[in-house]
């Protein structure tokens, strides 16, 4: 794995204040991203993972704050930029797509306007330039009839189409990273399907990275080369994607792969984790997910487990893999037939 | 397009009619006879019937109507009944004088009230947000006339800057139009601040600022047109209440405007001008909701941005 | 499995007429459910599923008379719905319950779960007045909370937690039919499983019957025992879970099972990528209204509304509505 790194964040921390209280979003997140390949970022709802792509770009909401942690880019710190340059870097080196296509773009601008003010910005394009590459872009995310649909409005394209709109505005100056916040969450099924693949095609095409945030792990193993595995504000778990789901370490992600009901094979009853995600108000102590994990012991629940790298690469957050671990020496989290106490 | 304007054009006409049946009716329930008004208290007898003859004020009710109607829709609202001059001559200036009060005065509170709103949205729970948010509330609960008095006392009796009443110079204009102009500033800050920080966590903010656009961008451009739409109405409204507002400061300030003269021949019962000037208002108040209307759905989809 | 039909719906057309033009008369309609025909069996799941704007929510809705439909008729245990004065569908509903896919929605932030669950009863009459507090905790066992939890507010509870209150009001009174209308579809995979495992307990426990609204196919495949596919407020296929997922006929069907993501990065499967948009329900293609995304669409097609039919390569009850179901068996 001797390849070039574009994105390397290191224990970054983010924080939302809240009358006065610290609320950690995302607490010590760490994770390389090699130049060119996808990674996923997975979890539960409040697990961090959507404040983790917001903090990259500094596009967190109000009272949500940076505290701590470096996000290198191509071997500069983002967190420590100014202002200006951190702007100079979005839509530009490093762009981004959400999850409501149908509330991300600005209902009172033309499709052709909103994609030419990026380039504006950037490129200094004029709007008959920037026309025409906007016409090039929405080509390009295979729109049809485009020379039309840049003066049309957002309302009157569907779901899918503005999603491709979205990506083509992301795409307009070629960035390197491709941030996708649960790009495909508010899609059906089929439309999904033609966005995941014309991501793919066209990261192959230019070369770029992505970030993949998403909750569904059908996503994760379509797209991703590696995986993250979030839980509340940690990571948990990170390997490379098909160690992951040949071999998952942390208990909590062989839960949520046990969890899953699936499309492609019956399965008699699926074996939940017990209990409830926990919010990021009321996080509790020691190991984030004991209080949920079939295996904890009492360390799990009064210390929080590093995220150290296995013998085999993958990296995992959990005491079981650990000289200190105090519970059955024999144990295998892949081993089913765990019962959930809430059931 | 048009056959929107047209279709909303068509939707005024019974709005008018009812206003008509509505003012007409008021002035035909106020106790009082006009002829005897006019005769005075001590006429005799046969001098009012005289009178009562000549302004058709014996045929029956609905008779009286039509006329009134009939000749209205061919603008010509009669004569007044008090100075015998034609009513659209008498109206004709102070029309002018309050539409002038009521312009200036939403342009202030527009002017004013966008500013503040955009700076109490933009700087959320700030202290410069706190202090807007306190000032317009004492705007919006303060009565005109009182906040008028008050203005004059200051800058006229005390300091002695501005002239206390009249109308036409621009310093004679400047306490007239800060009087009935804040509440309706007031109104507008408190709607603006509400809609912008409404469209400020809309998605397509956070993509605008993902795009790596200026903050300033961010919000005139993106943010503005789109908490505009709310404001537009009810800049419309307010327009529709400052001309009623525009009595009593026209009062206070002794304005020879539309308001006054309203207040001055209601007491004489000089029912020609009093409908036709209840008449105007309700137009302009009417097209002035239509002009809303059509600018709402102009401002919803087809803003240019270049 | 001598099966008894718990509910019969026939030909189901559910019409929203859409106002505009100068007066604002009718000048269009929604057709959200146009000609829908099942039957559901005592004690089974049968599934809905579908893209959004299929209408698989609506019909769920017109069950119910949520909504009045335009046309068709509902048998419910040998009880036509849509004769029933409101009075006498009120008393109805007993048997026919709702859980929604936002629970919170649906729950008085006001009430306290006992408050919630022990309103139920009282309305339908279901359980004595003494006997209500009881039974409330009963149920509140019976779907996985505590019972020490009863005197609580909805907004104490977790989304998962409050879904399952959804299901214990449901079942207070003792109803022979769920619909559940994308009941899980808003919780974490974690929960939604506990949810769905609480379902199927369920059922089995109380003999009842469910028509499970739902996007996702994998929850689908999970819970139902046959499925209905719906597009553009018609059914393309029909068929027991088995045959529907193993031997699809429909060429919708087949494109929206390949379109789902697996999650295994080893199995490489061959991807059928519809083109374009589901077309507006206002003006529905006409003929197959599946054919303006279809590779496989001829001129019959787009001319003529293809029926449900069986044929000999599909099990009993399979029934898929396509002109050339033979034809692409063929090909493969």
């Amino acid at each position: 794995m001797n390849q070039e790194t574009i994105l390397d964040i290191n224990d970054l921390r983010t924080s939302f204040l809240v009358d006065g209280f610290e609320v950690k979003a995302v607490d010590g997140v760490s994770f390389k991203l090699p130049k060119g390949k996808t990674i996923g970022i997975v979890g539960e709802s409040g697990s961090g993972k959507s404040i983790t792509a917001m903090s990259i770009l500094q596009l967190l909401d109000k009272p949500g704050k940076i505290m701590g942690g470096e996000i290198n880019f191509k071997g500069r710190d983002l967190t420590k930029l100014s202002e200006k340059e951190i702007r100079d870097i979005r839509g530009n080196e490093i762009s981004m797509i959400f999850q409501e296509p149908m509330t991300s773009l600005n209902p009172v601008y033309t499709i052709g306007q909103q994609i030419r003010e990026t380039l504006k910005v950037h490129q200094g394009l004029d709007k008959q330039r920037g026309t025409k590459k906007a016409i090039e872009l929405l080509t390009l995310v295979g729109i049809p009839s485009p020379e039309q649909r840049v003066k049309q409005y957002p309302h009157e394209l569907s779901g899918g189409m503005r999603q491709r709109v979205m990506i083509a505005m992301a795409l307009a100056c070629n960035p390197e990273l491709l941030i996708a916040d649960e790009p495909t969450t508010a899609l059906d099924v089929t439309i999904q399907a033609q966005i995941l693949e014309l991501i793919k095609d066209l990261q192959s095409e230019l070369g770029m990275s992505v970030i993949m945030i998403t909750h569904d792990m059908g996503v994760v193993a379509e797209t991703c080369d590696y995986v993250a595995v979030m839980y509340g504000g940690k990571v948990v778990e990170y390997q490379d994607v098909k160690s992951i789901f040949k071999s998952p370490k942390h208990p909590y992600t062989v839960g949520l792969l046990n969890s899953i009901p699936r499309h492609d094979t019956d399965v008699d009853e699926l074996e939940p984790i017990k209990g409830n995600v926990p919010s990021p108000k009321d996080m509790p102590e020691g190991c984030r997910f004991a209080p949920r994990c079939p295996f904890a012991t009492e360390l799990c629940t009064q210390e929080l487990p590093t995220l150290d790298t296995q013998a085999d690469g993958g990296e995992v957050r959990c005491w079981i893999y650990t000289d200190r671990w105090d519970g059955d020496p024999e144990v295998n989290v892949r081993e089913s037939k765990r019962t959930a106490e809430s059931e | 397009m048009f056959q929107f304007i047209v279709r909303r054009l068509i939707q005024l006409i019974p709005v008018l009619l009812g206003v008509t049946i509505i003012v007409f009716s008021l002035m035909h329930l106020t106790p009082g006879n006009p002829a005897q008004i006019i005769a005075g208290e001590s006429a005799p007898k046969e001098t009012i019937e005289q009178i009562e003859n000549r302004l058709g004020l014996n045929d029956p009710i609905p008779v009286q109507y039509f006329h009134f109607l009939k000749d209205a829709v061919m603008l010509d609202f009669g004569t007044s009944w008090r100075t015998s001059l034609p009513v659209s001559q008498e109206l004709a200036p102070k029309f002018w004088v309050t539409l002038e009060l009521a312009v200036y005065s939403t342009i202030f509170s527009i002017f004013l009230g966008l500013i503040a709103g955009i700076i109490s949205a933009v700087r959320q729970y700030s202290i410069a947000d706190v202090g807007i948010m306190l000032v317009a509330l004492f705007g919006l609960s303060m009565p005109n006339f009182w906040f008028g008095l008050m203005l004059m006392q200051w800058f006229s009796l005390q300091l002695g800057w501005l002239p206390p009443t009249g109308w036409g110079s621009p310093q004679q204009i400047i306490l007239p139009v800060i009087t009935l102009g804040t509440m309706g500033a007031a109104v507008i800050a408190r709607m603006t601040r509400s809609s912008m920080l409404d469209v400020i966590s809309q998605d397509y903010i956070r993509t605008a600022r993902a795009k790596g656009l200026k903050e300033r961008v961010v919000i005139y451009r993106h943010a503005l047109k789109n908490a505009l739409i709310p404001v537009v109405t009810v800049i419309g409204l307010q327009f529709g209440s400052l001309l009623a507002g525009a009595v009593l400061t026209e009062t206070v300030f002794a304005i020879n405007g539309m308001g006054k003269l309203m207040v001055d021949r209601i007491l004489a019962r000089d029912f020609p001008v009093v409908q036709a000037s209840v008449l105007i208002i309700a137009v302009v108040f009417v097209f002035v909701n239509l002009i809303v209307d059509i600018s709402y759905k102009f401002l919803n989809k087809r803003i240019n941005m270049d | 499995m001598s099966q008894k039909e718990l509910l019969k719906v026939n030909n189901l057309k559910q019409h929203f007429p859409i106002k505009g033009g100068f007066l604002g008369r009718t000048v269009n309609h929604v057709k959200a459910v146009d000609d829908v025909t099942f039957d559901i069996y005592e004690g089974e799941t049968l599934s809905v599923v579908g893209e959004s704007g299929c209408g698989k929510s609506t019909t769920g809705r017109a069950i119910l008379r949520l909504d009045e439909p335009t046309d068709g008729s509902i048998e419910f245990d040998g009880v036509d719905l849509l004769a029933l004065n409101k009075r006498e569908m009120r008393k109805k509903r007993k048997d026919l319950q709702v859980i929604f896919q936002d629970p919170y929605a649906s729950l008085n932030p006001r009430q306290t779960v006992a408050q919630i669950l022990m309103e139920a009863m009282a309305i339908q009459k279901a359980v004595p007045k003494a006997k209500r507090r009881e039974r409330a905790i009963e149920l509140l066992e019976t779907v996985g909370l505590n019972a020490d939890q009863i005197d609580r507010y909805p907004h104490e509870f977790s989304g998962g937690q409050r879904q399952r209150i959804g299901i214990a009001r449901a079942l207070s009174v003792d109803p022979k039919l769920i619909i559940c209308d994308e009941a899980v579809s808003a919780l974490d995979v974690s929960v939604q499983a506990q949810v769905l495992n609480l379902l199927k307990k369920l059922q089995k426990e109380f003999n009842l019957t469910f028509l499970f609204i739902a996007h996702d196919l994998g929850v689908v495949r999970h819970i139902s025992d046959r499925i209905i596919v719906m597009y553009l407020g018609k059914i393309v296929e029909i068929a027991d879970k088995k045959s529907l997922f193993e031997n699809p006929q429909h060429p919708y069907t087949k494109a929206l099972l390949s379109s789902i993501p697996t999650p295994d990065p080893e199995v490489k499967k061959e991807r059928i990528i519809l083109k374009g948009d589901v077309p507006s329900p206002i003006n529905p293609p006409q003929g197959c209204r599946f054919h303006t995304r279809c590779p496989f669409a001829t001129d019959i097609c787009r001319q003529e509304a293809p029926a449900l039919r069986n044929l000999d390569n599909m099990k009993e009850g399979h029934r898929a509505a396509c002109h050339h179901i033979e034809k692409i068996a063929a090909e493969q």
